[in-house]
């Protein structure tokens, strides 16, 4: 091989380089994520519902907010009927954060595991921990 | 070929690497302005566009100006051309990588910048200035590439490569309208609103690419090997004349219409521009040297006597090119936003961040123009 | 079969795009989308009584007192989150402020209508309110290249802050100086260490907008949804007319009608929804 102590010195760079993220996290371990519902609006609710299922907002919340974004944003249409026929408001901030309203142990928890940061929180005001809002449109 | 970039002499890497110095400087700079915002520009509520946009307006044209040497090399046969014309084509890649790289340091949500193609928009100008632009991008790196390709090996180019040229020809027209449009359909600003944005912007892109060229040809005969002959120069120079003389008419029909119609609206940019308004006059000085540059320039470009003399060419191109950089690339669109929609005056400069951003891109677009013009000169020197 | 350095890069090359390429594809053409049944209006929303609607505003400037002014521009700039960016030094505030509706006086609200020396003292120095014209041909809607800003079937020229890129081509093209753009956080803080949207005036049930996007008046969409007339509106003492411009019963239409109203920049063809009630000697004032 030409130039075979370049090459291989940069092959050994190129493999610290790609593995950097696994070597820098090793015994690292981080706990599961436990997002918690214990908020006082939840607490208060007798059935205990989202807007969907628990499974279903789990793998598609974010492709639900952005269809509600862009129904009410750019349709002007506010009321979502879900799969269980209930008539709902679509709003992040007013019905999401209304009964989620502890960002830091449930939206974040997930989250900040996944090291996933969603910039909605730059516009869209987080409720202060735990305290839901008097007014629900 | 890009190897070619690779080998070079002391002078060759000191200069790239001063280039790289100053791009690291304005990548910090746009950092800043990245997490503070455009705030830290000159920028205002009343002139949101700035130096940014103006040098963008400026590079299309330049970019554009490669046709000036396609069309007689490859239209008319105008042989002489031959040698240049890569140099044509690569400064059109370098200046449209410039182009790009201001519209992105423009933008208040660069990440956002997909959604141009996610969301076509038919009816906005914007849309189709992005479309006309990176096609012609693609266009003049296939271009450009294969033609060098060609040559090196010593064979002619392969056959497609002719319909890409003749498309490129009305292309290099197209991104300059395009961009033109992007002014003169705006309804509010009357220092725009003119039919003879369009032929003016290609007047003097057809000025001032050439006039760049002219300087960057006689250039590469100091530094390198390659010498690209007197007669090529003067046939860019007898181009740039009569495309100069096409820009400083319609600049003067632009100033009959204003000022005979007597409209205050039309009147006003132009009182702001070369006279200042209400006690308020940045910009005057700035439109009177490249008024006195452009006239200058044409005087010693119109007699053969001086033209023909390479270092009152140079001093000309030298000339024209800046006087053009301030007309376009900073007058125009300040012009437009001044006096505001409300008659007021706000006026715009530019911050040290602004310029350190703008130098950066600068200097990235020249870093591409001296990798592309080695690979060209040494396939040159290597086939000669 | 033998492959050389350069046809290897170009086979790299190509399958990188293609894969990233057709995902980006296939992840776009996937339908994320709501059935059409799921969503609907508000119940309570506004509406107009024909097919079209068109809504706007008639403003009548004597109905309200000068001292008055500022209650209809706070009551906007509150419920919207507008930052208040008055803790800048001057020179700063005036290039980077952000408003969605201000007061000015003729000159400036009607600059190609100008005054001359004859013209009634008390008109000119009379301040008007300005906002969005929500045009029927908005100029902005035209050049925008992400229809991030759009027209609604109601005529109301609205913002899709998350969809803006932020070039302001819409701020070059508004004719009427209509739109601001965030050139620092809005949930920053002045020199003084003051944050520009006051936590206790903040409202906690609409968001702010992030650096880089244009933003401007809405026609107050988030209140019409409800059933409730813009805020301006409400607090303008009659001052601020919102009304259905195809309606020919409306308010709006009536006071069209029967007064003599001028809007903003005609000659452009933009077709302004904002009509302004002018009068001169015993009308004024």
């Amino acid at each position: 091989m030409y130039n075979s102590g370049k090459i291989i010195a940069g092959l050994i760079v190129f493999v610290l380089f790609v593995t950097f993220p696994f070597l820098f996290n090793m015994g690292k371990a981080s706990a599961k994520p436990k997002p918690s519902i214990d908020t006082p609006v939840i607490n208060q609710m007798q059935v205990k519902q989202c807007v969907e299922s628990r499974d279903f907002m789990r793998t598609e919340h974010m492709q639900l907010l952005n269809s509600w974004r862009d129904s009410v944003v750019r349709n002007g249409d506010r009321i979502y009927v879900n799969k269980a026929g209930q008539s709902i408001s679509m709003s992040l901030q007013n019905t999401c954060m209304n009964c989620h309203s502890n960002k830091k142990k449930f939206c974040d928890e997930c989250h900040n595991y996944m090291a996933v940061t969603p910039y909605c929180w730059t516009c869209h005001i987080q409720p202060k921990e735990n305290m839901p809002k008097e007014n629900v449109l | 070929m890009l190897d070619k970039a690779l080998t070079g002499s002391k002078r060759y890497w000191t200069w790239i690497f001063i280039l790289l110095a100053v791009i690291g400087m304005a990548v910090l700079t746009y950092l800043k302005q990245f997490n503070e915002g455009l705030g830290i520009t000159g920028l205002s509520r009343d002139v949101s566009w700035g130096l940014y946009i103006g040098q963008f307006t400026f590079l299309v044209g330049v970019a554009a100006s490669a046709v000036m040497l396609v069309i007689p090399y490859y239209l008319h046969d105008f042989k002489k051309f031959g040698k240049i014309v890569i140099l044509g084509e690569f400064l059109a890649i370098s200046a449209v990588i410039m182009c790009v790289l201001f519209i992105f340091v423009d933008m208040g949500q660069p990440m956002r910048i997909t959604n141009v193609m996610l969301y076509p928009t038919l009816n906005s100008v914007m849309f189709w200035d992005s479309v006309v632009l990176v096609g012609y991008l693609m266009l003049n790196l296939v271009i450009g590439w294969t033609t060098l390709g060609a040559e090196r090996k010593g064979v002619k180019p392969p056959d497609w490569v002719k319909p890409l040229i003749y498309l490129s020809i009305p292309w290099a027209v197209s991104i300059h309208t395009v961009t033109a449009f992007l002014y003169a359909g705006i309804p509010g600003r009357h220092f725009w609103l003119t039919a003879v944005m369009a032929p003016r912007f290609l007047a003097s892109a057809f000025a001032g690419g050439p006039s760049l060229l002219i300087l960057l040809a006689l250039l590469v005969r100091k530094f390198t090997k390659f010498d690209p002959g007197a007669e090529p120069i003067q046939a860019l120079a007898k181009i740039v004349t009569y495309a100069m003389f096409a820009n400083v008419f319609l600049l003067g029909m632009e100033f009959f219409t204003a000022f005979y119609s007597n409209i205050p609206g039309h009147m006003h940019p132009f009182h702001y521009l070369y006279a200042g308004m209400e006690g308020h006059n940045k910009l005057v000085p700035l439109m009177w040297v490249s008024s006195i540059f452009a006239v200058a320039s044409l005087v010693l470009l119109v007699f053969p006597s001086l033209r023909k003399n390479e270092k009152i060419l140079a001093v000309a191109c030298v000339m024209l090119f800046t006087s053009l950089w301030i007309d376009k690339g900073f007058g125009l669109v300040i012009g437009g936003f001044v006096p505001n929609m409300f008659e007021g005056i706000t006026e715009y400069w530019p911050t040290l961040p602004e310029a350190i951003i703008t130098l950066g891109v600068w200097a990235i677009g020249i870093l591409v123009l001296t990798v592309l013009y080695k690979v060209a000169v040494s396939v040159r020197e290597e086939t000669a | 079969m033998s492959i050389n350095r350069r046809q290897f890069l170009k086979l790299v090359g190509a399958s990188t795009v293609a894969g990233i390429g057709g995902t980006a594809v296939f992840n776009g053409l996937r339908n994320n989308g709501l059935e059409a049944a799921q969503t609907s209006p508000d119940p309570r929303s506004l509406k107009g009584t024909g097919t079209v609607t068109r809504w706007g505003f008639v403003v009548d400037m004597s109905k309200l007192n000068p001292e008055d002014y500022q209650k209809c521009i706070d009551a906007c700039h509150s419920i919207h989150n507008v930052p208040d960016m008055s803790g800048l030094p001057e020179e700063v505030r005036k290039r980077q402020e952000v408003k969605w509706i201000w007061k000015d006086n003729f000159e400036r609200t009607f600059p190609t209508a100008p005054e001359d020396v004859y013209q009634n003292i008390e008109l000119k120095e009379k301040n008007f309110f300005l906002f969005c014209n929500h045009c029927a041909k908005p100029a902005c809607v035209r050049v925008c290249p992400t229809k991030a800003t759009f027209k609604r079937n109601d005529g109301v020229v609205m913002q899709d802050m998350h969809r803006c890129i932020g070039c302001r081509f819409c701020m070059a093209a508004c004719p009427f100086g209509a739109r601001s753009f965030n050139w620092r956080d809005p949930r920053g803080k002045d020199d003084k260490g003051q944050p520009f949207i006051k936590p206790e005036k903040e409202n906690k049930e609409y968001p702010t907008r992030m650096i880089g996007v244009v933003e401007k008046c809405t026609l107050c969409t988030e209140r019409l949804a409800v059933g409730k007339i813009p805020a301006c509106a409400e607090v303008s003492n009659g001052a601020i007319v919102f009304g259905d411009l195809e309606d020919p019963n409306s308010e709006v239409r009536k006071i069209i009608a029967s007064k003599y109203t001028i809007r903003r920049k005609p000659e452009l063809g933009t077709q302004p929804s904002i009509y302004y009630v002018i009068g001169g000697g015993e009308h004024a004032g």
